[in-house]
C-alpha cells in the first residue's frame, strides 16, 4: 500500500520530507558546547547570521529613531521597499544611505504587487537598486487582509528562482502551498502570523507547528502580524527560525525600547526552543518532593 | 494604453522618429516632451545619478546597462523606481 508521500511527484518539498528530522537553523556543526550567553550562528540565503530578528524600516517617527531602533534590535537584516518616483529629490537617497550605513543586509520587498508579472519586474528593479539577489516576494491577493495570493506567488517565485534570486516569499501558513513554493525553487518560507500591521500575534500557531514539523531544515520566518515580544517569543519557541516585523516597533510609543524588547523576546524564545519546552500536563505535578516526609497530622 | 513591444537597437538614431527630434513620452504618469533619444540620455537630463533609480519602459524592466541602447519612441511609458522605507 502506498503511503501518501510515495504517491507524490518527487519535487523539492518531497526531498525535504525525506530528510532526517533536525531542527531548522541547526546546520552549524560545532565541536564546542553552545554558549548560553551568545546566540549561535545560523544560515539563511547563503549568509550566516546571529540575530533572528528581521526588522522593517517603515513608519518610524524620524530617521534618527529608525537608526537607533535598528541598533537596539540587533537586527542583521532590514527590509526596504521601492516606490515609483514622483519627483527627483534627495530624500530617498538620504534614507537609503542611512539604512546602508547600519551595515545590515538589505531585504527589498515587492510590496504593492498584485500579479506575478508586476512582482517579477519589481524584483529585478530591486536587485539593481539594492545590489542584492535577496527579495521578499509579496504578491497580495486581498486588499483588506493583505493576504498573499498563493497562486501568483508560486508563479512569481518560479521565475525569480530561475533568474537567480534568493526568494523570501511572504506566504500563507498552509502546508501544501508552502511545499509548492519549495518545489519551484524557494529555499526559505515566510508564513504570516496574522494580517500585516494587525498586531494580532500568531492567529494559527497550529499551522506554524505543522510547517515546522513537516519542513525540517527549511528556514521559516514568521512575517507579519506580530504585535508583542511575547508573540515573537512564541514563534521562536515553536521552532521557527526568526521573525520579521515592522509596525510593532515603528508604532510603539518608544520604538527604540520596543526594538530591544523584541530582541530579548526573540532570544528568549530561541533559547527555550533549544532547551526544550516541557510538555503540558492535565493535572498538577508537585514540584517539591514530599516522599519521606513524616506525616504530622 | 496598450503596451508596445519593447526592444533594444544598436543604432538609436535610425528608429527615433519625433518632430524636430522631440518625442512625447509619459514619465511616471506625466506627459513630457523630451529631446532625449535614449533612456540613458533622459535619466542624465534629470540630474539623476544612473544608479539612483531603476527603470522600466512599457512595463518591462530595463537594466542600467541597457539604457544607452534603449531608444525613446513617441508614446513610450517610462517608470522610474527609487528606494524607500519598507516592511
Amino acid at each position: 500500500m502506498l503511503t501518501p508521500q510515495e504517491g507524490w511527484v518527487p519535487g523539492r518539498s518531497a526531498q525535504v520530507k525525506e530528510e532526517p528530522a533536525k531542527r531548522a537553523g541547526d546546520t552549524e556543526q560545532s565541536a564546542q558546547a553552545p554558549s548560553l550567553l551568545t546566540p549561535q550562528p545560523w544560515h539563511i540565503g547563503g549568509r550566516t547570521l546571529t540575530s533572528r530578528f528581521f526588522l522593517g524600516t517603515a513608519g518610524y517617527p524620524s530617521p534618527d529613531i529608525l537608526q537607533q531602533a535598528i541598533a537596539a534590535s540587533g537586527a542583521q537584516v532590514v527590509t526596504m521597499g521601492l516606490r515609483r518616483q514622483l519627483s527627483a529629490g534627495g530624500k530617498a537617497d538620504d534614507f537609503f544611505a542611512l539604512v546602508k550605513a547600519t551595515g545590515a543586509h538589505l531585504l527589498p520587498n515587492t510590496a504593492g504587487c498584485h500579479t506575478a508579472r508586476e512582482a517579477i519586474t519589481l524584483a529585478h528593479m530591486a536587485r539593481e537598486l539594492f545590489d542584492t539577489h535577496w527579495i521578499k516576494l509579496e504578491v497580495i491577493g486581498d486588499a483588506h487582509t493583505l493576504q498573499p495570493d498563493p497562486f501568483e506567488l508560486v508563479e512569481a517565485a518560479r521565475q525569480l528562482a530561475k533568474d537567480g534570486f534568493e526568494v523570501f516569499p511572504y506566504c500563507m501558513d498552509d502546508l501544501v502551498s508552502c511545499q509548492r513554493l519549495l518545489d519551484v525553487g524557494c529555499n526559505i518560507l515566510m508564513p504570516w502570523g496574522a494580517p500585516i500591521g494587525s498586531g494580532q500575534g500568531l492567529v494559527n500557531p497550529g499551522a506554524l507547528r505543522t510547517l515546522r514539523a513537516r519542513l525540517p531544515g527549511v528556514p521559516l520566518i514568521v512575517d507579519a502580524g506580530i504585535g508583542r515580544p511575547s508573540d515573537a517569543a512564541q514563534a521562536l519557541e515553536l521552532g521557527l527560525d526568526g521573525v520579521l516585523l515592522n509596525t510593532a516597533v515603528a508604532q510603539a510609543v518608544d520604538p527604540v525600547r520596543m526594538a530591544r524588547a523584541f530582541k530579548l523576546g526573540i532570544e528568549a524564545g530561541r533559547l527555550a526552543f533549544e532547551a526544550g519546552v516541557m510538555a503540558k500536563q492535565d493535572m498538577a505535578v508537585a514540584s517539591t518532593p514530599v516522599a519521606g516526609y513524616p506525616i504530622l497530622l | 494604453m496598450t503596451a508596445k513591444k519593447f526592444q533594444t537597437v544598436d543604432v538609436v538614431a535610425d528608429v527615433t522618429a519625433g518632430v524636430n527630434g522631440l518625442v512625447t513620452i509619459v514619465i511616471n504618469g506625466v506627459q513630457q516632451t523630451t529631446a532625449a533619444q535614449t533612456l540613458a540620455q533622459w535619466v542624465d537630463a534629470q540630474s539623476l545619478a544612473a544608479n539612483a533609480v531603476a527603470t522600466a519602459v512599457n512595463g518591462q524592466f530595463v537594466p542600467r546597462t541597457l539604457r544607452a541602447q534603449t531608444p525613446l519612441r513617441e508614446g513610450d511609458t517610462i517608470v522610474t523606481f527609487q528606494p524607500i522605507e519598507g516592511g
